[in-house]
């Protein structure tokens, strides 16, 4: 793989004439990424703290995929993932995310169900 | 002698043995391995620090209330702009280092070096800021009243602004014994003495009606709660044990102790990993330096390290948004 890279983002949509020039593009891509965060995270609009889904507030879901957004075009564009076959970016990607989505699930049903405990049940918790 | 030959009848196929299969070499195949198996460490904590979060959801600490410091901005409160920053200089030390890649497999040496040398300076400079967010949230802000049941007590004046113990806190002179160890079979050093003690705080607190105790429990407007002056004077009397300023492994001003704990423990192996980070670009830096991979004819090592340092920007990413922004 060495020295051919693969010079379109977004699924084909921006093309670039060469590797470094790639490399700005993505890393613009990410400031424009964080700059939104921070600005939402200063900001915090009320349309999107208000409301809720899945026992979260929006607002925390826009920060989760903004993240993953980040995390995606780091590992493919600035570790070469989009570079590597199939198979080593399969056995990366869905090993860490099975664990770590399985591993998220369960403590925080578990946190949530302690929170329950300490909150209604005879557990005197406030003193 | 052809007979005893092992033949499995794989030859040239894909798995067969003899070529690379991933098309990727022994060393970067175990960096990905070292990736993966640190990535799974990270979510632990990250994930360890979200059960702790939902299991006290009612009563964590707010990011923004707690990370409101910019170096040389003494006393302007400007929540994230500084963790911003860092989440900056750790992105563009991305950048150089993927441009030093790049430039490695086009045998630019001179561009290699510039910009590795770029990569660690961004490093450094990331490891500094971390160093200084410790060195402010252990020193704390306005300090606070612990609770025997090890609750955050704050203060704020009618108008809902925080006020610093300083502000109020009575002198009550005494004089402190010092236990020294030459005094007792068992010695234990005493705990920190803190700017003053809870007497002082009770009392000064006592004398000045306009304060108000805000507790580190959510209201029904997801807002931590305050309490009327009443309850208040109550809560201190009954409850209030001792004073605590910044935050520590056992007492955080902010709210609960966990919250500190898993900053320090988290922000804290991330800021190691950089600091190993730029320990090894510094060594690939000087390999560079002297020529060892123009010799060798390939700067795989330059992306092997490269991909350690993204791997630690990655991470960064996650502990970003789950320590500052959700």
């Amino acid at each position: 793989m060495a020295h051919e890279h693969k010079l379109a983002i977004f699924r084909g949509t921006v093309k670039f004439k060469n590797n470094i020039s790639k490399i700005w593009g993505v890393f613009v891509f990410l400031s424009i990424v964080t700059i939104i965060e921070v600005a939402l995270g200063i900001i915090k609009p009320e349309f999107l703290t208000e409301t809720r889904f899945l026992a979260m507030k929006l607002l925390n879901w826009v920060f989760i995929i903004l993240t993953l957004v980040k995390a995606y075009y780091i590992t493919w564009d600035f570790m070469h993932m989009r570079d590597e076959k199939s198979g080593l970016r399969r056995a990366v990607v869905w090993t860490g995310v099975f664990l770590i989505c399985y591993l998220m699930l369960i403590l925080l049903i578990e946190g949530d169900y302690i929170f329950e405990v300490y909150k209604n049940n005879y557990v005197k918790f406030d003193f | 002698m052809d007979t005893t030959v092992e033949k499995t009848g794989t030859e040239g196929k894909t798995w067969g043995g003899g070529n690379r299969p991933l098309n990727a070499s022994y060393g970067k195949l175990m960096m990905w391995f070292f990736i993966v198996s640190d990535a799974l460490t990270f979510s632990g904590f990250i994930a360890a620090y979200g059960f702790s979060r939902f299991k006290f959801i009612d009563a964590w600490p707010i990011a923004d209330e707690v990370f409101t410091h910019v170096p040389f901005l003494h006393g302007v409160p400007a929540p994230m702009y500084y963790v911003a920053f860092m989440t900056f200089i750790l992105i563009f030390s991305s950048v150089t280092m993927v441009l030093a890649v790049d430039a490695g497999h086009k045998m630019q040496q001179k561009k290699v070096i510039w910009y590795m040398f770029f990569t660690i300076i961004g490093g450094a400079i990331f490891v500094g800021s971390q160093a200084w967010e410790w060195a402010t949230f252990i020193k704390g802000d306005y300090g606070a009243v612990e609770t025997k049941g090890g609750k955050i007590l704050q203060f704020l004046d009618t108008d809902g602004k925080r006020v610093a113990l300083a502000e109020f806190a009575e002198k009550i002179p005494t004089t402190r014994d010092i236990h020294l160890e030459q005094n007792g079979v068992w010695y234990e050093a005493e705990p920190t003495v803190t700017t003053y003690s809870f007497e002082e705080v009770k009392a000064g607190f006592l004398a000045n009606d306009n304060l108000l105790v805000r507790t580190q429990y959510y209201n029904e407007n997801g807002k931590p709660t305050v309490l009327t002056r009443e309850e208040s004077v109550a809560k201190i009397m009954n409850d209030g044990k001792l004073v605590v300023e910044g935050a520590n492994l056992k007492h955080n001003e902010y709210g609960h102790p966990l919250f500190a704990d898993f900053f320090f423990f988290i922000t804290g192996f991330h800021g190691f990993h950089v600091l190993t980070g730029v320990l090894i670009n510094i060594i690939i830096f000087f390999n560079v330096v002297i020529g060892t991979y123009e010799r060798r004819g390939s700067y795989e090592m330059v992306e092997k390290v490269g991909l350690y340092w993204h791997f630690v920007d990655l991470v960064w990413v996650f502990v970003f948004t789950f320590f500052y922004l959700v």
